[in-house]
């Protein structure tokens, strides 16, 4: 369960740190009139979105943080047999890196108005955002075909569970980005656009982060690094 | 409030009190049906939480019947008397408790308590209830699919969950866990709507220090739950695969019937800590929105202002955080390294500190308030009495030397009923009473009600109390019929039939508190605005019940915080959130 506990922790000090900028040590029953909060100090307040953004990443962060400590504690017995991964992810990984890429290039010109730059992001986003989701489902193919079932070895259950998990949120994620998109085809003003492309774009590239840790994971990389982390808490 | 000049008051611009984007219904079906106003969302989650939690409280009957008098009941055998386990423990903690305190009340009382209009996302949050209703109806189903309900008891333990053997082995636990994963879903649409809302919807001058307690806790609680709730999540989505695709997350090589079954190489210990990473912060989640409720009930009907308003907050916090590392408390007899055993100990009585300075400052709030006994106060105090109870045994449980002998027996039971199901109605009965007049403008009547209160309070005691006896008795939990044992003399099955017969007179008394609700709405009596003369801000709307967008043309600003009762020098014993300071007032600027 460290994985989890670290993700927790980290989790725990932003919010520890957001309290301590909130005046929780005031005293309010001495305290009359309008208080300045933060929203007013700050100038532009941060959209309610974004923050709702912010809040799911961390659900969804939780969730993958639990698939890995999971993966994790099972990875320690006895019986585990790894299963070999198709090149095909590293082609797949290389595809989401520009998908992310795209979309963050259509995040930037979206705030210089550059319409085509922001359609050509989008379009280039979300067509090897797809493209992944593909590769994904051969690299499935390729692993049934040599006969890595998904029910017959608790190592390709974890793959297939957590690779499916992953495609599931960057699909989600695809129907965020064609409403987006469809929003910027039918000529919708550049300032209402602006923060759902953002949004998109940071959705994305907390995908990309998400999937380059459990790649590590599944590709044993990460081994060395968590063996330290035992080690020091040990 | 319009001609307030804000900037004597503080030095800050005028509030931006425009009309904001506010979804406005065009029919009949998106007023009422689809609406995307917290407020009747919020009914809609009640209802549908207390209808899902009326079946629960008629399969704790059944259950008691059995345990009271055994043998006499035909309709209930050992397989159904799992699955009247399985469901009660499951609707009770989440359909019920969970959805009631942060769907139902966190969608009334976030808006009005913090001054905004609706909640951020209003129509993530309608999508929010009609998943959960979808997960109700799937749970609701499996009453009626063939083999039943699942009867796995509420944790939902593999192996024994998803093998033959087990009630509901068929379609139960598949439809059961598919409900999870709908509820897990709805719950987190809503609830980034509660966090996103007192993060971002406050009306000015509403600083987190002067937030109503009830809106802490429900806040907290929301944080904590959107973390915990993916570990049910996984866990379900991974017994799931396990049961359909024949996978081995937590299913151990073993025999099944004389047969070896596909299964192997899982690990049953992975499931409990996924369980209980959720379980443990669940007990929070419906214990912190009751510490909220609580405190303010407390306030307002002594009159009193919050004793360690401060502390409060940072308890609340506190709690929020310890209760991630305590989980492996409900595990001490699967098997687990002592030394954990150890840590785990020490982590859950340090979660008493928090727990005891709340005890502790409700106790000086009421220490020379002008108490009233109205009913909300009733169930305030019962909670107050009930939750130490609970906690005090929960000291018992949380040592591993005392929790091993104990562990499976109905001390536990009456341990959690105790802190978890006793206490958490009572400052939901507390909340209906207090809040009921601001939903529909009527008061609930005062007779019912204290009917209802004494007949439930001393009810719940007489069915819990000698439970614990029972418990240190060595009397088994889960048990469908103890039989003839050695140790079990048989007063204590004439105890059992007297718990049983208590069980049902409080059963009877929710029938009342129905009949009062329905009987109320049209009869009761005309409520006014604000008639407990309380200091939060849901109580000064304009229109009581509160309208569409809540606050008219113009939001309502803060000047202070909520428990600014009995204040020396004030022409009333309550100052309103939103009465400006009395210097203000003498110029003649309030209107």
């Amino acid at each position: 369960m460290s994985a989890i506990l670290l993700f927790m922790a980290t989790v725990a000090a932003i919010a520890g740190w957001w309290l301590s900028q909130q005046r929780l040590a005031a005293k309010p029953w001495l305290e009359e009139g309008v208080a300045v909060d933060f929203r007013d100090r700050s100038g532009s307040s941060v959209p309610a979105a974004k923050i709702g953004l912010g809040v799911f990443l961390a659900v969804v962060g939780s969730l993958f943080a639990l698939l890995i400590s999971a993966y994790s504690m099972r990875t320690n017995m006895a019986d585990w047999r790894e299963l070999p991964l198709p090149r095909l992810l590293w082609f797949n990984t290389g595809v989401l890196v520009i998908s992310s890429a795209a979309l963050q290039w259509a995040h930037m010109a979206a705030r210089r108005d550059d319409i085509d730059g922001l359609i050509v992001g989008l379009l280039v986003g979300g067509a090897s955002a797809m493209t992944f989701l593909a590769g994904q489902l051969l690299v499935w193919q390729q692993l049934n075909v040599a006969g890595y079932f998904v029910a017959s070895n608790p190592a390709n259950s974890f793959f297939y569970l957590i690779t499916a998990a992953h495609g599931l949120h960057l699909m989600g994620g695809l129907v965020a980005l064609g409403r987006t998109t469809a929003k910027v085809w039918r000529g919708a003003p550049m300032m209402q656009v602006r923060l759902s492309v953002e949004l998109c774009a940071i959705y994305w590239h907390f995908l990309l982060l998400v999937w380059l840790v459990l790649l590590g994971l599944l590709t044993g990389w990460t081994d060395n690094f968590v063996d330290i982390c035992r080690q020091l808490l040990t | 409030m319009v001609d307030i000049p804000f900037d004597e008051v503080a030095g800050i611009p005028p509030a931006e009190v425009g009309e904001v984007e506010l979804y406005h219904p065009k029919s009949w079906w998106t007023r009422y049906v689809f609406s995307q106003d917290a407020k009747v969302i919020a009914i809609q989650y009640s209802l549908t939480a207390s209808a899902i939690g009326l079946v629960a409280l008629v399969l704790s009957w059944m259950m008691r019947l059995q345990l009271g008098f055994p043998g006499t009941f035909s309709f209930i055998d050992a397989n159904q008397y799992l699955q009247f386990i399985t469901m009660h423990g499951m609707i009770m903690v989440i359909y019920l408790l969970t959805a009631l305190f942060l769907g139902g009340f966190g969608n009334y009382l976030i808006p009005l308590m913090v001054g905004a209009r609706d909640m951020v996302f209003p129509y993530v949050n309608m999508l929010s209830y009609w998943v959960y209703l979808l997960a109700v109806l799937v749970l609701a189903s499996t009453f009626f699919v063939p083999g039943g309900p699942t009867g796995a008891g509420w944790t939902l333990y593999p192996p024994q969950a998803i093998l033959s053997g087990t009630p509901g082995q068929d379609w139960g636990i598949i439809l059961m866990l598919a409900s999870l994963i709908l509820f897990i879903i709805g719950f987190t649409m809503g609830g980034l709507n509660y966090v996103v809302t007192v993060l971002q919807a406050r009306t000015r001058g509403m600083t987190l220090m002067r937030m109503p307690l009830t809106v802490w806790g429900i806040f907290t609680a929301t944080v904590m739950a959107l973390l915990a709730f993916p570990a049910l999540f996984v866990a379900s989505v991974m017994l799931l695969l396990d049961r359909i695709l024949g996978t081995s997350f937590f299913m151990p090589t073993l025999v099944e019937m004389g047969q070896l079954t596909k299964y192997g190489g899982g690990s049953p210990i992975l499931f409990q800590h996924l369980f209980w990473f959720f379980g443990h912060p669940e007990v929070y989640i419906v214990a912190l929105p009751a510490f909220g409720i609580i405190s303010d009930l407390i306030s307002v009907h002594a009159r009193k202002n919050i004793f360690g308003y401060r502390m409060m907050v940072w308890a609340i916090v506190a709690i929020g955080a310890l209760s991630f590392v305590v989980w492996a408390h409900h595990m001490y007899v699967s098997g687990m390294n002592p030394y954990f055993g150890f840590f785990f100990a020490t982590t859950t009585l340090i979660i008493a500190i928090p727990t005891a300075i709340k005890v502790y400052n409700w106790v000086l709030t009421l220490w020379r308030g002008d108490i009233h006994l109205t009913v909300p106060m009733l169930f305030a105090l019962a909670f107050i009495i009930t939750f130490v109870n609970g906690g005090l045994t929960g000291l018992f449980l949380g040592n591993v030397v005392v929790d091993v002998p104990l562990s499976d027996t109905m001390f536990v039971v009456a341990h959690f009923h105790m802190v978890m199901g006793i206490a958490p109605i009572m400052a939901v009965f507390g909340g209906i009473y207090h809040w009921y007049p601001k939903v529909t403008g009527r008061m609930l009547n005062e007779a019912l009600g204290r009917f209802h209160f004494w007949v439930s309070f001393l009810g719940a005691y007489a069915v819990f109390f000698p439970m614990h006896y029972l418990g240190l008795l060595g009397m088994p939990r889960r048990y469908h019929d103890i039989g003839e044992t050695a140790f079990i003399p048989a007063s204590a099955h004439d105890l059992n039939a007297f718990m049983s017969v208590a069980a049902l007179i409080v059963g009877f008394a929710q029938m009342v508190f129905l009949f009062n609700l329905i009987w109320s709405l049209f009869k009761g009596k005309e409520a006014g605005g604000n008639p407990w003369g309380a200091a939060s801000l849901e109580w000064q709307t304009p229109e009581t019940p509160p309208g569409h967008g809540n606050w008219g043309k113009e939001l309502p600003i803060v000047y202070r915080w909520a428990y600014d009762y009995s204040v020396p020098g004030a022409t009333r014993d309550f100052v309103p959130q939103n009465e400006p300071p009395a210097r203000l007032s003498a110029q003649g600027a309030h209107p």
